[in-house]
Parts: C-alpha cells; structure tokens; sequence
C-alpha cells in the first residue's frame, strides 16, 4: 500500500476533505455553541441553571425521558423476543413495522397521538378523560411521544445479539426444571445484558433530546408542560441577553448528555465484544 | 399490544383524519399552493442532499476505514454526533456558524441554504455508518488480483469496489432521504420556516395543527408516512437480497 507518490496525493486530498467538510458541518458549529454558552464566564450559565423555569424543564425531561426508557425497556425486550422466539402470522410486517417510529417525522408522531388521545375529538381521549386521566397537553402525552419515537433503539440491539445467541442455553435450563421467568432471569438477561445497556443508552439520549413530537403534544406551557428542548426554543427566539443566555445554557447541557452519552456507547462497543 | 396503542393505532388515526373530508378535501389540502411549495422545497433539497451524502458518506467511510492517522478515534465520534444532539440544539449550532452572528461573515439564516445545511448535518451518519461495516469486511485480496490483472486504481474501484458497497450505499441512502423529508427540530430556528420560501412539509404540518386544520395537517402527513413505509419496504428488500447473496 501507499507505493505510488499519486497515490499518496489521493489519499492525503481525500483526509483532507473529509476533515474539513466535517470540521464545517460538525466540529466548528458545536464548538461555538459552547464558545458562545461561556461567552460572558460562568456567572450567567449559573445564574441561567437557577431560573425556576430552566429546573422545571430538565426535571420534566428527565422524568419523561426515564419513564420512556423503563416502558421501552420493557417493551423493547418483550417484542424483541416475541420476534427472535416466536413464529407467528405478521411477524415480518411486525418486524418491519417496528423501524417506523424511526423513519417516520416526528411531527407526524405527535399528530398521530394528538388524533387518538386529545380530550375533545380523539379516539379514545374522551373516555381517558373521563376517567380522570388527562394525555394530551400533560407528562403522559410527553412520555408516550418520547417513547414512542425511541421503542426501535433498543429492539434494534436486542434483536441480533437474541438471534446470535440461539435458543440452546435456554432448552437447557428449561429441561432442567427451570421455569420460564428463571430461564429468562438467569440466562436470557444476562445474555443480553450489553446489547440491552447499549439500547438503553441509545434511548435515553434520544428521549432526553426529543423535540418536533412533545413540542405537539405538549402545548409546551412553562412550569407545566415545557421540556428542555422546547424551552431552548422559547428562550432563543426572545429577545435580551439573558434569555439567549439560558437558550445556549440549556442547548449546551442537552449537547454535553448527547455526548457523553455517545461516548459510552462508543466506548461500550469493544467491551461487548471482548466479553464474548 | 401496547405496541399497537402505542405506534399503530395513532399512526391509522392519521390516515382516517386524512380520509375523513373525502377524496377532494385530501386532493385541496395537497394541492394548495402553500403544501405543495413546501412539499417541493422539501423532497428537492433532500434529493440534493442524499445526493451529497451518497459522496461524501463514501469518501468518509474509505478514510475511516483504509486511512491511518491521529485523531482519527475523534472523528468516530463526531460522524455521530448530529444522530445524538437533539435536533433543536442542531438548529442551534448550525446557526452559530452560518446564521445573522457567523465568524465566516455569511448569513444564511431564514434562506434556502439554511434548509439544506440542516439536513446535510442531520442525515451526515446514515451512509458513513451503513458502508462502513461492509467496507472494514471487504477482502483485499479481490482488489490485489485485480491490480494484478492490470487494473488501475479507479478501475478496481468501479469494477469490484463500487458494486460490493452498492446495497449499503443505498441503504444508506434511503435512509438518509427518509431522515431528510421528515425533518423538524433543527429547521424551526434555522430557517426561518417562510411560507413559499423556507418552510418544510413538517413545519407545514405543525402550522396546520396549531391553526386546528388537522384534516389538511393529517393530508400533508398522510404523505410523509407512506413515504417512510415504502422506504421500510425498499430497506427490508434490499437486507433480504444481500442475505440471498452476500
């Protein structure tokens, strides 16, 4: 490899582009966005994190966020197996079906549940109403749009390391005496521990981050309704330093969770792989 | 189950409200000036960026995968980055760069290429991680024969390269028009969202909610959704044949 010297120019023209067109899509913007976050010092970042508001807005994402993940953890891994285990009619639509909260915009996402759960028209709102529980415009609209647009990113890891493994363990611990829920707990689950963590990973970033889908159902009022993501969006388009400030703090420790995030899970990857 | 109260069943309740005024009051929803604008607007740009992608998604995958340098760990985690960031803080940052306060000195806030821009930061991860994994597999010792036959590099890479990566570059590029035509969050700060101009199928679906038009916003998304499933639809073709072949 590398022999010829225009070889040699190809390959250094190509790093460079390649850095460069990233270093203008990616790297700069986003360090300009903590550039700008720490532009004043740390006074106003601080003072910014002690607006009620702001704390309101990453409590109610936080607790959105995690209540998404547990219901798509469980979910995750139940339609997982349902998949991997089972034979059944549909199956491959089902499997194909799960991807759509994927590809699909999110804005049609919050359309969609508005249509089924909003208190006037909705499909099954009205009777959810009067029972007393209110969806749309309140936590539970924001948790099931959250969950809904990240339930494939734990399928989509459970389901392959579920395939690798095969069923023979199982069998085993089953002929054994094992019941299903003791196959499960001592076998499957440890099994597929890594893939699973790294899922949740996936989906709690992407929970946390969740915007165009809670931003409909949500109604986005401060102090009752409003994330995080949508709080950065009040604050930027108002006028004064202060709010700009709060928008580029919020953005700024949305960013840093994305990343340290995405780091784990990078850093995950070999790990899973030198476990087997 | 609650997959079905979760995912399905809203998803139906989109294409009923779409039905719901009948064939013509679907046809006038999609018709009217203003969608159908932002629905060119929309399916245009993400043409030309999955265009982008299909090149630049491939030159990055070939330096991640064959090139040797420092920093290269780095740039792993930051082809990822725009999948992780939330899509209003991509806004955000995008308009750090190239909105009204650039160090470049350009302003492309509200305009088309703000449109573009954004999508090109959102769909960056599609094609460089679908070919990636097939590239890192790819057998040197085909690209040495063929050397050896007397093929040139650009050759090898059209004859033997360039067809073994074809069904993840397509994937990829699926994916990432799909990812493009649905986009939202970063755009609502970015583009400025002008009716004629800058707004997008999505945003047009947004502001046809809030005004209550849900039939028109149902209509608009009606469209987007069946764009998503024939895109599934290609995905779980395209997986089915390399497994036949592959």
């Amino acid at each position: 490899m590398g022999d010829t010297a225009a070889h040699r120019v190809t390959r250094w023209a190509l790093r460079l582009i390649v850095i460069g067109y990233l270093l203008f899509l990616v790297i700069w913007p986003v360090a300009l966005v903590a550039a700008k976050t720490f532009a004043n010092g740390l006074a106003p970042v601080i003072n910014a994190l002690r607006q009620p508001e702001v704390i309101f807005a990453f409590q109610l994402t936080l607790s959105a966020a995690f209540w998404a993940v547990v219901i798509n953890t469980i979910f995750g891994v139940g339609i997982s197996l349902l998949l991997v285990r089972y034979t059944f009619p549909g199956r491959r639509a089902l499997n194909a079906m799960v991807d759509l909260p994927l590809s699909v915009s999110p804005v049609v996402v919050g359309l969609a549940l508005v249509l089924v759960y909003n208190g006037r028209t909705g499909w099954l709102g009205p009777s959810l109403e009067e029972a007393g529980l209110q969806v749309i415009y309140a936590p539970p609209a924001i948790i099931m749009a959250t969950a809904f647009v990240s339930l494939p990113l734990v399928i989509r890891e459970v389901v392959p390391v579920l395939q690798e493994i095969g069923t023979e363990q199982e069998q085993a611990a089953r002929s054994l005496g094992a019941s299903g829920l003791q196959t499960f707990a001592r076998i499957t689950l440890p099994a597929i521990k890594w893939g699973l963590l790294y899922g949740v990973v996936l989906s709690l970033a992407r929970s946390l981050g969740e915007f165009g889908a809670v931003k409909i159902v949500s109604g986005g009022v401060a102090m009752r309704t409003q994330t995080a993501t949508l709080l950065v969006e009040e604050r930027y388009q108002q006028f004064g330093i202060v709010n700009s400030i709060t928008a580029y703090t919020a953005a700024f420790i949305l960013a840093l969770i994305a990343v340290v995030a995405l780091i784990i899970v990078t850093s995950l990857r070999p790990g899973k792989g030198a476990s087997e | 189950m609650w997959f079905s109260l979760l995912v399905l069943i809203p998803l139906t309740a989109v294409l009923v409200q779409a039905a719901a005024g009948g064939w013509s009051a679907y046809w006038d929803a999609l018709t009217s000036q203003q969608t159908l604008a932002a629905l060119r607007l929309t399916v245009g740009q993400a043409v030309l960026v999955t265009a982008v992608n299909v090149i630049m998604g491939t030159a990055i995958a070939w330096v991640l995968v064959r090139d040797q340098f420092r920093g290269k760990q780095l740039l792993e985690v930051v082809i990822d980055i725009p999948f992780a960031l939330p899509t209003i803080v991509a806004g955000l940052v995008l308009l750090s760069l190239y909105g009204p306060s650039s160090p470049l000195g350009v302003n492309w806030a509200n305009t088309r290429v703000a449109v573009f821009l954004a999508f090109l930061f959102v769909t960056l991860p599609f094609i460089v991680r679908t070919v990636q994994p097939v590239l890192l597999e790819l057998e040197h010792e085909v690209e040495e024969a063929a050397a050896s036959l007397g093929a040139s590099r650009l050759t090898t890479f059209r004859l033997v390269i360039l067809p073994s990566l074809a069904p993840a570059i397509t994937s990829g590029a699926a994916l990432s028009f799909c990812r493009a035509i649905s986009e939202y969050g970063s755009l609502v700060l970015l583009s400025g969202n002008l009716p004629y101009s800058t707004e997008v199928a999505s945003v047009r679906i947004m502001s046809s909610v809030e005004g209550d038009k849900l039939t028109e916003a149902a209509a608009v998304a009606s469209i987007l959704l069946v764009v998503a499933l024939i895109v599934i639809v290609v995905l779980d073709l395209i997986s089915r044949r390399v497994a036949r072949y592959g």
